[in-house]
């Protein structure tokens, strides 16, 4: 073997266990400052030792094992003045790691849980994800958030404080505190997704990157937990993804889901959701993540968008309205009714939700008008729904489908505009 | 990334006398061999007080010397490490972990990748 050999081969463990090593030093040592040192420092001998000694055979426990003496170390010079002996002896006799994968999981799990803690600020939960689980740098963080290094950094450095001085612990919550924990781990998988997923600017690799990274996360939930609200929401990024290729044009534009080209929506992510929205309703409790993705998988299984199941739509988010009775669901749900019941009946659900309130200055509530409105004849009113909607959003794409909108109700209508 | 780590003090705090300050400069010493143990050290230098120093400025072609930088604070420029970390969070926790950060102050400045668009100001 050659000493080139040895170091692609340091390189390539540095990509694909660097995450998994450090969530297993969390544990041993007990905090991250310590975990990161001694990740450092088994890389740094990994590429002294590598070379010489030949690479080993299970280079994660290798690595394990070298960071763990080399924190003994560390922590022995520094011990020469504080009596930290007796906490340096239970480091040193700690259990050696049985190289299990399953425990090496167990250990990427425990970090999510902690990097999600509710006692921690929500953009510190996101960024810290982000960075240790997710193997982001803090620049990258920062161009995904359009925020300065230094305020991700000031963020991290926090959070991290906060773990350490309040002692959170780093571990799987127990069954009682379970659903209250694993929620806002949840929703910070499907931020870290959106964020990859939404975004129309910035580098568009970083983002795919970004989409990647919270699907193998929700995976990871999954296969370990088992929850059906963990498997709802690995169903809808998967079903997300499945049409990523379809959203948007070559211009860039939005395209609706009823115009996108369904052959070349991802046929396999589409089956694997189908599976794990069945598995979810068999436990039967379904919760909004089941939900949204059932209802995004009638979408994804209809053949053409004449064909969609909208009678299956329409119930489902009934029962969503039920859970999570918020003025956007059901705003979705009167979008849904028009489909169903034609767009009488959707206008006249549209202007009962715009009518209680609380989405006045929301574009979509002001699009879906316009389109009752304008799928009624009723192209003035129309026309007026879609300028509303304009005043009220500055992201380009969805500007532009809106103007296009206008242009069509204009060009179709000759005689009837002022 | 290559992070500058540029540590301030005051003089008078740190050549004191204080156990502190003497134990910080006697850590000095040996921080340089833990920062190449960990592959994050490319380079080190302490820097003379600003009495031995001199700016030099030019303009419309002249060239102006003065002595010193005459800063207005207490705490100056006394060394400069150069190193390489993955983001500015280890940067960051490389530098906390230098001596002089307990006695004065460690400014990370990330080096410039000209290979990025210059900033808009």
């Amino acid at each position: 073997m050659s000493a080139a050999d040895a170091r692609a081969a340091v390189e390539t463990a540095y990509r694909t266990e660097k995450r998994r090593v450090l969530a297993t030093l969390i544990r041993l040592l007990g905090g991250f400052e310590a975990a990161e040192e001694a990740l450092q420092d088994a890389f740094a001998a990994a590429t002294e030792q590598w070379p010489r000694d030949g690479i080993p055979r299970n280079p994660h426990a290798w690595l394990v094992s070298a960071g763990r003496f080399k924190a003994i170390d560390r922590r022995r010079r520094q011990a020469r003045l504080a009596g930290l002996l007796p906490e340096l002896a239970a480091l040193a006799e700690a259990e050696p790691e049985p190289a299990m994968s399953e425990h090496i999981r167990d250990d990427e799990l425990r970090l999510i849980f902690t990097c999600c803690h509710p006692a921690l600020a929500p953009d510190a939960r996101i960024a810290l994800t982000l960075r240790e689980v997710g193997g982001l740098t803090t620049e990258e963080i920062a161009r995904a958030h359009l925020v300065s290094a230094p305020t991700v950094a000031q963020r991290i450095v926090r959070a991290k404080a906060k773990i350490r001085d309040e002692a959170l612990a780093y571990e799987v919550p127990a069954r009682a505190e379970l659903p209250a924990r694993l929620d806002s781990v949840l929703r910070v998988i499907y931020l870290v997704f959106n964020e990859g997923y939404c975004a129309t600017e910035g580098p568009s690799l970083t983002r795919t990157d970004l989409c990647a990274e919270a699907i193998r996360l929700g995976r990871l939930v999954v296969e370990l937990l088992g929850e059906p609200e963990a498997l709802g929401l690995l169903a809808l990024m998967l079903l997300h993804d499945a049409r990523r290729a379809t959203r948007v044009d070559a211009a860039g534009d939005l395209v609706l889901l009823e115009d996108q080209d369904r052959s070349l929506w991802d046929r396999r992510r589409i089956a694997e959701a189908g599976g794990l929205v069945e598995r979810a309703f068999a436990t039967r409790t379904v919760g909004p993540y089941v939900l949204q993705a059932a209802i995004a998988a009638v979408h994804a299984e209809a053949p053409s968008a004449g064909q969609t199941d909208w009678a299956r739509i329409v119930a489902l988010y009934d029962v969503l309205l039920r859970i999570d009775p918020s003025p956007v669901v059901a705003l979705n749900r009167a979008a849904a009714l028009g489909m169903r019941d034609g767009p009488g009946a959707g206008l006249a659900a549209v202007e009962a939700v715009l009518g209680q309130g609380g989405l006045d200055g929301y574009h979509l509530a002001h699009a879906a008008l316009a389109d009752m409105q304008r799928r009624l004849g009723l192209t003035e009113a129309a026309r007026a729904s879609y300028r509303r909607a304009l005043g009220l959003t500055r992201q380009p794409a969805e500007r532009r489908f809106l103007q296009s909108r206008l242009t069509q109700l204009a060009e179709n209508l000759p005689g009837d505009g002022p | 990334m290559r992070y500058a780590c540029l540590i301030y003090y005051d003089p008078k705090t740190l050549f004191g006398g204080s156990p502190e300050a003497d134990a910080a400069l006697d850590e000095c010493a040996t921080y340089d061999v833990t920062l190449k143990e960990s592959g994050h050290f490319v380079m080190g230098e302490a820097l003379e007080l600003p009495e031995e120093a001199m700016t030099v400025r030019v303009r419309d072609g002249k060239m102006s010397a003065v002595d010193g930088p005459f800063m207005e604070t207490k705490e100056m420029l006394g060394g400069i490490i150069l190193i390489e970390a993955r983001d500015l969070n280890e940067a960051a926790r490389v530098a906390s972990g230098h001596p002089l950060a307990r006695v004065g102050a460690v400014e990370i400045r990330p080096v410039v990748d000209f290979s990025q668009p210059r900033p808009e100001l």
